[in-house]
């Protein structure tokens, strides 16, 4: 019992990382903007796929620093160039405008890199078990991961919160027209934190394309599991989608963890009954919805507590 | 487009004086060729059209030609149906298909149909992958027929293997859980049960399809099982993530598998460094040994750049014209009739039949692992440039791999 | 693209002659439904009009949210793919007992379990919009459509439930066994459904739901609660919805948890969103459009999708109103005359933008064939993906167009400008 508490907390924390990895620069956008941006996980798997390419040419850690980079400027042609015409249109336009580039960029990256999974590999100096813990190896990657995920929190908290630049950004989501007077320039702001959510996407995606399958339909897998954690975490609250992902990680690690079915506590159904909805429902675990879970959670969140966790606007 | 090069083709043809100006054989080719299922769906493009080449060749069947007709079905069972419509109002008669048993089933019901409904405009359904038991069972038609092993009979044929196995003591299986998941697993449960009473299934694990970013909690659990084997029915995404997490975690087990050979896999193997652990259960296997069936692949490879993962496929189709040419005929009806209890001679060797009473193709099946290979000159093919291939481990004979019908077919 | 159209269903005081015009478009559309199978009269054809008729009832449906109440869904996929799973139910129940129910009151049981299910949910769904409903939306979309791979008794698990449209009883000797007795029948419901639909903005409840999509505190001020008003939109979008899903039923004889996906619901928005949501014939528009884009893009290209996408980002950007907006922006200018002054402008543009479209199509069927298939083939001009000449092309058609593209069409803003003063002057424009 013991092993298994331990091992899936260890377990849910890394898988939790990961989610905050990925949906950190949703966040800085969706917060900061309001856009809710559905091309975020294409820009996802943008950051997976030049990473890939510049590993192959010029090495892991270079290209950790340059893909984020080059999805960054996609990331700023894309807000520069659409979302700022598409802006006045109000957020419903927007928002389809991700939707369709969703569509385009899976396209071109599978005309470019093809179908099937690309060989994108663990770096060398990263492949060997940090540590051992009843007998499962936990990879240094992972740890890695969990490192600059944790890295990445603590710098945008305190960018936002504690520099110039931060206040600068924040201001500008609720006052466009004062920042304006005051002598900044709100449509290069927007940009800027356009490309800096659409880096930090890439940024997961240079990370994570190794441990997970780097493929033209990852970011279609990926699916709006993202979604779930901001919103549920409160949306644009950063500490918020830091909880929510740990949370939604852990849930879902004992989920899995959990064999329980309502026919293991209270005994199988007389087979009499025939086949129903009820006996579907009575022969399910709790491990075959671990999954769902998660959406069941932003349901309920949602009806109950309509800003999120830690929010403090519902839009 | 189509037309011209049809037309083309045909005038070269007149000028040949070979095949007369028959009309052609069309062939409509109903899989995913865009969208996450598309790799899998121009593998299979590829070989039926290099299929129709080789056919093409040798004079097409009885001196037509063999067209293949691409449709784009998205993996969606009613995107398939539309298209499967509007291939038959096109003039085609014979669709094939493997990718998704929804799909499947969604169009073994519509050549039922229509079948019925449009008597002298039947259109015959060639299975070239779909696995659902059901479909030659208790949902079987007159108008399909199956050339891959459908999972109870792989199954069947794996669990006569593990039968000889002693070291296997702990089972685990994971699956995904859709129709294809759950007979996998159910199948195995019944025939390890029957079989060697004495392993342990110590864990029965359904996961959601296409939806698990990280394996490692079931990894976890596998491991606390203690289980010396995984038997698993994952494929794509889901499979290459699960060995990932397994290797993460350095989890030793021996795993049988029926899709590890899928687009993607032997990439996944390779990283995990996983040799000769993984186990294949599939009706052929590319270092077969077989010296017909080996220059195939090796011409096969050259032209198209792929491996040929559907040597059922090459059943399909050489039957299809030995059908045609026992027929005298090419109207489905006819061909259907032809193919009913049919003996042939399969593509790694060896004989495989058509069982009348539920249109399902049996054959020899082999078990293979995945690993370097030692003699280059006796195996010489490796899987998606990793230097690894697939070696035979063991090979079933189709008696070994009969299993009773519930089929109750309906006869025109 | 200056100034998008002010987002209300179009509603004009009745002008002398307007109620004949307006019997007119229906008695046309009518027609025009039961004479289109006679000219196009292939299998093919009739397939789709079948699939566009259902694509129009549905986004018409989903028009009653987004356009009409301000509700964005993103899961309305799951009203549709319940109203077809309880219609496959129904038939094969009514065929098991031979109750005498015929075959075109089917859709009618789909659209009340669409509804149904709104009213089950709908309650703690619309108490907020914005943000909050469409995440809710979504995280119901994929619930459901999880839980049908999961209640294998009900949804038939991948598979799903498969059921024999002939089996119920003929009508009028109708087996609706051929797909043209088919297209009847959704025909039928079409007119139906889009008469009901069209009717329900003149209601006073569709006049409310305007106003609460616009401005919801001032609807609560004159004494209406938004929140019933928004569940009353979500109820009747749930079962016009359901009649969609219960005519797919029909069409494809199975139900299957694809109907109740997440592309499914894609689809509908973009459909609303591209005819333009602002107008009622906007959905119309777009149903077709995308439902032919559908069938007709895959056989001819392998990266539909991209074409999809970029389609889909221009009519964003350059055209929010959607196409029926655009239609819509010219009337004032038929009104006063004056469109014929735009016209030439327009053509001139076209040239060079038809020249920029074509570099872009070449360009990326070289860049899609480069490595396969290399033979195009544009406009029956043939091209070969791997020879410099192609490239060259592309190169010039894209570079030219665009540099000639974005002269003409500061021409037509300037005429178009001239266009409206005038317009104004007369009095057709605000």
């Amino acid at each position: 019992m013991a092993e298994l508490i331990v091992i899936s907390t260890l377990n849910g924390v890394l898988f939790g990382m990961l989610l905050f990895l990925l949906s950190s620069g949703l966040t800085v956008i969706f917060s900061m903007m309001g856009v809710l941006n559905f091309a975020h996980a294409s820009f996802y798997m943008l950051g997976a796929f030049f990473g890939y390419q510049l590993t192959r040419w010029i090495g892991f850690w270079p290209a950790l620093v340059l893909a984020p980079l080059l999805v960054g400027a996609v990331g700023m042609a894309v807000e520069r160039y659409g979302l700022r015409n598409t802006h006045k249109h109000g957020h419903v336009a927007e928002l389809l405008l991700t939707f369709g580039l969703a569509f385009a960029i899976e396209e071109i990256v599978s005309m470019i890199w093809g179908k099937s999974p690309v060989d994108y590999r663990v770096p060398a100096a990263l492949d060997f078990p940090a540590f051992t813990v009843f007998s499962t190896n936990y990879p240094a990657y992972k740890i890695f991961m969990l490192v600059v995920s944790v890295v990445i929190f603590i710098a945008l908290l305190v960018t936002l919160k504690r520099t110039r630049v931060g206040l600068i950004v924040q201001a500008a989501l609720t006052h466009p027209s004062m920042v304006g007077h005051l002598g900044h320039n709100v449509g290069r702001v927007f940009m800027l934190v356009f490309g800096v959510g659409s880096a930090l996407a890439g940024l997961a995606g240079v990370i994570a394309g190794p441990s997970l399958v780097t493929q033209s339909d990852m970011a279609a897998f990926l699916g709006p599991i993202l979604f779930v954690v901001i919103v549920f975490g409160g949306l644009g609250s950063l500490p918020g989608a830091f909880i929510a992902s740990l949370l939604i990680g852990l849930i879902q690690t004992f989920a899995v963890a959990l064999n329980g079915s309502l026919a293991s506590v209270f005994g199988p159904l007389d087979p009499s009954l025939g086949a129903s909805p009820l006996t579907d429902i009575w022969n399910v675990t709790i491990a075959q919805i671990a999954p769902i879970l998660p959406y069941l959670l932003l349901v309920l969140v949602l009806i109950f507590r309509p800003m999120g966790l830690l929010g403090t606007r519902e839009s | 487009m189509h037309k011209l090069i049809v037309a083309a083709a045909a005038a070269l043809t007149v000028l040949g004086g070979a095949a007369s100006a028959q009309e052609s054989i069309k062939i409509g080719y109903i899989d995913p060729l865009s969208g996450g299922g598309a790799s899998v769906g121009e593998g299979g493009l590829k070989t039926f059209q290099y299929l129709a080449d080789e056919l093409n060749a040798k004079g097409g069947i009885l001196g037509h030609k063999v067209e293949i007709v691409p449709l784009d079905n998205k993996t969606n069972p009613q995107e398939s149906l539309v298209q499967a419509q509007k291939a038959v109002d096109a003039g085609v008669r014979y669709i094939t298909q493997g990718n998704g048993s929804s799909v499947g089933a969604a169009l073994e019901d519509f050549v039922t149909k229509n079948n019925s409904r449009n008597p002298g405009k039947e259109v015959l359904y060639f299975n070239y992958a779909a696995v659902d038991p059901s479909m030659t069972n208790e949902k079987c038609s007159y108008w399909h027929f199956r050339w891959d092993a459908n999972s109870d009979i792989k199954m069947e044929a794996l669990t006569n293997y593990m039968k000889g196995q002693p070291t296997i003591k702990k089972v685990y299986l994971i699956n995904m859980d859709y129709s294809f998941g759950q007979s996998v697993r159910t199948a195995a449960r019944k025939m390890l049960g029957e079989k060697r009473p004495d392993i342990q299934v110590v864990g029965d694990e359904l996961h959601p399809m296409l939806k698990v970013t990280d394996f490692s909690p079931y990894i976890a659990k596998i491991k606390a099982s203690g289980a010396d084997t995984v038997v698993t029915g994952n494929w794509g995404q889901d499979f290459a993530l699960l060995l990932k997490a397994a290797a993460d975690a350095g989890l030793k087990v021996n795993w049988y598998t029926y899709y590890a050979g899928g687009a993607g896999g032997p990439t996944a193997i390779k990283q995990t460094g996983l040799e000769n652990q993984v186990f294949q259960i599939s009706e052929g296997v590319p270092n077969s040994g077989n010296k017909a069936a080996m220059d195939f692949e090796k011409d096969f490879r050259a032209k198209t750049g792929i491996s040929v993962w559907y040597p059922r496929a090459v059943n399909e189709m050489r039957m299809f014209k030995a059908a045609a040419e026992k027929a005298n005929s090419i109207d489905p009806v006819k061909v259907a009739a032809a193919l009913e209890g049919m003996k042939f001679e399969v593509f790694d060797g060896g004989e495989g039949f058509i069982r009348k009473d539920d249109h399902q193709f049996f054959q020899p099946i082999y078990i293979s692992s995945f690993g370097s290979l030692a003699d280059k000159a006796k195996e010489p093919f490796d899987e998606e440039n990793t230097g690894w291939g697939w070696h035979i481990v063991s090979k079933i004979d189709t008696a070994q791999t009969m299993l009773p019908t519930t089929c109750n077919m309906k006869r025109p | 693209m200056t100034n998008a159209p002010t987002p209300s269903i179009a509603v004009t005081k009745q002008e002398p002659g307007g109620a004949l015009s307006f019997y007119g478009v229906w008695l046309i559309a009518a027609a025009a439904l039961i004479v289109l199978p006679l000219i196009f009269s292939s299998g093919g054809s009739l397939t789709s009009f079948s699939l566009i008729g259902i694509a129009i009832i549905f986004a018409l449906s989903y028009n009653i949210l987004l356009g009409q109440t301000g509700l964005l869904s993103f899961g309305h996929a799951v009203q549709y793919g319940l109203g077809g799973f309880l219609a496959v139910h129904a038939m094969n129940a009514v065929a098991s007992h031979n109750w005498p129910i015929p075959l075109p009151v089917i859709p009618l049981i789909g659209g009340i379990g669409g509804m149904a299910f709104a009213l089950l949910v709908g309650w703690v769904m619309t108490k907020r919009a914005g943000t909050v409903f469409a995440m809710i939306s979504l995280g119901i979309g994929e619930l459901v459509a999880s839980s049908s791979l999961i209640l294998r008794s009900v949804f038939g698990g991948e598979s799903g439930i498969t059921t024999d449209r002939t089996s119920l009883m003929p009508l009028f000797g109708w087996t609706f066994g051929p797909q043209i007795q088919v297209y009847y029948l959704i025909a039928f419901w079409v007119m139906i459904s889009a008469i009901a639909m069209y009717a329900l903005t003149r209601t006073p409840l569709g006049r409310i739901c305007n106003a609460v999509r616009d401005n919801p505190e001032r609807v609560e001020f004159i004494g209406y609660d938004p929140h019933v008003v928004r569940y009353l939109a979500y109820m009747f979008a749930g079962f016009f919805a359901g009649i969609a899903g219960g005519l797919t039923a029909i069409n494809f004889e199975i139900a299957n948890s694809a109907y109740l996906g997440a592309t499914q619901s894609g689809l509908v928005l973009f459909s609303a969103f591209i005819g333009g949501t602002a107008y009622f014939f906007g959905p119309i528009l777009g149903a077709i459009l995308v439902t032919y884009l559908q069938l007709g893009l895959t056989s001819v290209t392998s990266v539909w999708q991209l074409y999809f996408g970029i389609i889909f980002i221009g009519i964003v950007m350059f055209a929010p109103g959607g196409i029926a907006g655009i239609l819509m922006k010219h009337r004032p200018l038929i009104r006063a005359g004056t469109l014929g002054t735009v016209i030439p402008s327009y053509l001139v543009a076209a040239i060079p933008t038809l020249a920029l479209a074509l570099g872009v199509i070449l360009t990326i069927e070289t860049v899609a064939r480069f490595s396969g298939d290399a033979a195009i083939n544009l406009l029956g001009i043939p091209f070969v993906a791997t020879a410099p000449t192609t490239w060259a092309a592309a190169a010039v058609l894209v570079v030219g167009g665009f540099l000639v593209a974005r002269i003409t069409w500061r021409r037509v803003a300037e005429a178009w400008d001239r266009a409206a003063t005038v317009a104004r002057d007369r009095g057709y424009l605000a």
